[in-house]
């Protein structure tokens, strides 16, 4: 019998599981490599998803992928992973490469766009993206191709108009899409106390008529069962649904903050207690879902792939100031 | 072939291409059972359903967003802004996101989107239901901007633009819905996005104008006709992208060249093209170029002699031509 309230218990198998952990692993190693390469003057910035893993695995995990949209913001390094977007196209794009899939080297890193995955191509300006998940949740329920689409996106973004507007409409509508809320706490330096009047983002969505579900952002099987449900819902037709993953960054918004101005170093080790790719490691293995053989093999196999992301994307050529007036137009 | 209104083209051309590309939707505000505040999308939700000509909230960044998402996802959407003036709180999504989603994605992703938005003064709709927009627009690559003149234009360009794979700007001058009328072919044909239109040729003056100027201009034309001054008169239809080499072909064919807008003076369109005309065909000129345009103010004001001071009228463009031939 299956004991209640572990990973046996769930509606998962332990592929999916050990999936899920080894790409939220592999997530983290990229993530440490791009802060590397950033400070040895290799690439010019890094966002960062280290300590969003969770959200970002479960989430995209629970999803139909590569068939289903996602329409991610600039810390979804971990939900593109997942999504199917390889090592190497993320080097790639980090370093501004010919080859980059999301952008041929145009946009900043952290800015995913992958077509074949059905990663739509992100700006900077935060929550234009809420609107767009609902525009392509609007055509599913037209052509009805039983895709479902979701935006993410940090809470700092929940006071821009478009946010309060994709909800409001996807609601009218009954769209099949998902808003994802990854709450780390703060949007740059100023925390979410000063971005709304009231604790949860996710009690938005009752003034817009749909259900809002807090989930603790950094346990990626709670993540992948709310979401789950809310792809579920959305596919029968009963419309959106706000999640608000309760997370935390573990590194500055990216490698020109410095998070030292606004946060305690008590704060970020009380969280990182919480670590979500140490603590999931460490629930795998304590209810034998992996072996440590198998975590051994994983971390040889993360060191490899990114070690060999990185060479092939410092090897790839740049692009030729020549294509610089390629694709303002289709002819 | 049918005599018909400015709008009933427009409206005959949505109904002609939603029955022939079932992708196509309609929506903005009012434009379902009410058919538009100004009736251009009348009848169309009776036909094509629900589905396909949406009553969305009132939310013009939510219009455009989830157009452009739409888009992404398969369909041709065609969003209507109620007015013109209200479409700045979809300015982002339409310069930074439906603009640059090609460019930013290496041609991976395209948005194929006509908003179409009735602009334009003289219908006291002073500041907030007057203006001429396009000139913001126009001066960002990746979109096109179409201002039809005449009801066989507005059906061929609106099928081109919806036809058309990038993000197009379909503005439609109100004072023209009801007063401008003229045959439409019943059959489905395309203008390409582009190119302008020679209205009328003459030696003295060449008159560059687009939209409800040009039916303006055309009666500046016959009258300065009477006077013995024979005006040339090109439509650009588009101003981005605008037809350089015609005009710059009637710039040097009569080295006299007036241009026309409603639109205010200062970064408007006759700027870029009197800046064209200067770089490539100065030594063809007979007189300095001349701008007839709207005013430096800040709007369209509300009562009749404001409103009529700030309009371009054939008057002022008779005078304007009369002028720049006698120079």
């Amino acid at each position: 019998m299956k004991g209640v309230g572990t990973l046996a218990s769930l509606n998962m198998t332990p592929e999916l599981l050990k999936e899920m952990y080894y790409t939220m692993a592999l997530s983290r190693a990229l993530d440490d490599r791009m802060w590397i390469l950033n400070r040895q003057g290799r690439a010019p910035v890094v966002y960062s998803a280290n300590g969003h893993e969770a959200v970002q695995v479960g989430a995209a995990m629970a999803l139909n992928r590569g068939e289903d949209w996602i329409v991610p913001y600039y810390r979804d390094l971990a939900m593109v992973l997942a999504y199917g977007m390889t090592p190497r196209e993320v080097m790639l794009h980090l370093l501004g490469r010919a080859d980059d899939p999301n952008s041929g080297g145009r946009q900043m890193p952290a800015h995913w766009g992958l077509k074949r995955r059905h990663i739509l191509t992100t700006g900077s300006v935060v929550a234009t993206q809420d609107v767009h998940a609902a525009g392509l949740a609007l055509a599913s329920k037209v052509l009805k191709d039983g895709r479902v689409s979701m935006a993410s996106f940090g809470e700092g973004s929940t006071s821009q108009g478009e946010f309060h507007e994709a909800l409001n409409f996807a609601a009218v509508h009954k769209l099949p899409v998902i808003f994802l809320n990854e709450n780390n706490g703060y949007a740059i330096s100023v925390p979410a106390r000063k971005q709304m009047a009231i604790m949860d983002v996710a009690a938005r969505a009752q003034g817009y008529g749909m259900p809002g579900v807090i989930v603790d952002g950094n346990d990626p099987v709670k993540v992948y069962e709310v979401t789950r449900e809310a792809a579920d819902r959305a596919r029968r037709g009963e419309g959106p649904t706000l999640i608000e993953a309760k997370t935390y960054r573990f590194v500055p918004h990216s490698s020109d903050d410095d998070d030292r101005a606004y946060r305690s170093r008590e704060e970020v080790a009380e969280w990182k207690k919480r670590d979500p790719v140490i603590t999931f490691e460490k629930r795998l293995l304590d209810e034998k879902v992996m072996t440590e053989e198998e975590l051994k093999a994983f971390q040889q196999r993360i060191k490899d792939e990114v070690n060999d992301a990185t060479e092939y994307a410092e090897k790839a050529p740049l692009p030729d100031p020549a294509t610089l007036w390629q694709h303002v137009y289709a002819d | 072939m049918a005599v018909m209104s400015y709008l009933e083209a427009i409206r005959e051309t949505l109904r002609q291409e939603m029955r022939h590309d079932e992708r196509i939707i309609i929506y903005g505000e009012d434009v379902g059972v009410r058919g538009g505040v100004f009736r251009v999308t009348e009848g169309l939700q009776k036909e094509f359903g629900e589905d396909r000509v949406i009553d969305s909230p009132l939310a013009e960044a939510a219009i455009v967003g989830t157009a452009i998402g739409a888009a992404v996802n398969g369909l041709r959407p065609v969003p209507e802004i109620q007015f013109a003036d209200f479409i700045f709180p979809a300015i982002n999504q339409i310069v930074q996101e439906a603009a640059r989603i090609r460019y930013r994605s290496n041609g991976a992703f395209g948005v194929p989107l006509v908003i179409r938005a009735p602009f334009g003064g003289g219908v006291h709709g002073a500041l907030y239901h007057s203006q001429s927009v396009e000139a913001f627009f126009a001066h960002v690559p990746g979109l096109k901007v179409v201002i039809p003149s005449t009801p066989y234009d507005a059906k061929g360009l609106l099928a081109a633009a919806i036809q058309d794979e990038d993000p197009v700007l379909y503005f439609e001058h109100k004072a023209a819905y009801r007063s401008i009328k003229g045959e439409v072919p019943d059959e489905r044909y395309l203008i390409p996005i582009g190119k302008a239109d020679l209205k009328r040729t003459g030696k003295d003056v060449s008159i560059i104008t687009y939209g409800l100027m040009v039916n303006y201009a055309l009666k500046a034309a016959e009258t300065l006709e009477k006077e013995g001054i024979s005006v040339e008169i090109l439509d650009l239809r588009s101003i981005r992208p605008l037809d350089v080499e015609m005009i710059l072909e009637t710039a040097k064919r009569t080295g006299k060249v007036l241009i026309v807008h409603e639109d205010n003076l200062t970064g408007g369109i006759g700027g870029e093209v009197s800046a064209l005309i200067a770089e490539h065909a100065l030594f063809h000129l007979d007189a300095p170029i001349m701008r007839l345009a709207g005013p430096d103010v800040p709007a369209m004001p509300y009562s009749p002699p404001l409103e009529h001071a700030f309009m371009v009228t054939s008057d002022k463009i008779t005078e304007a031509a009369r002028k720049l031939a006698k120079f």
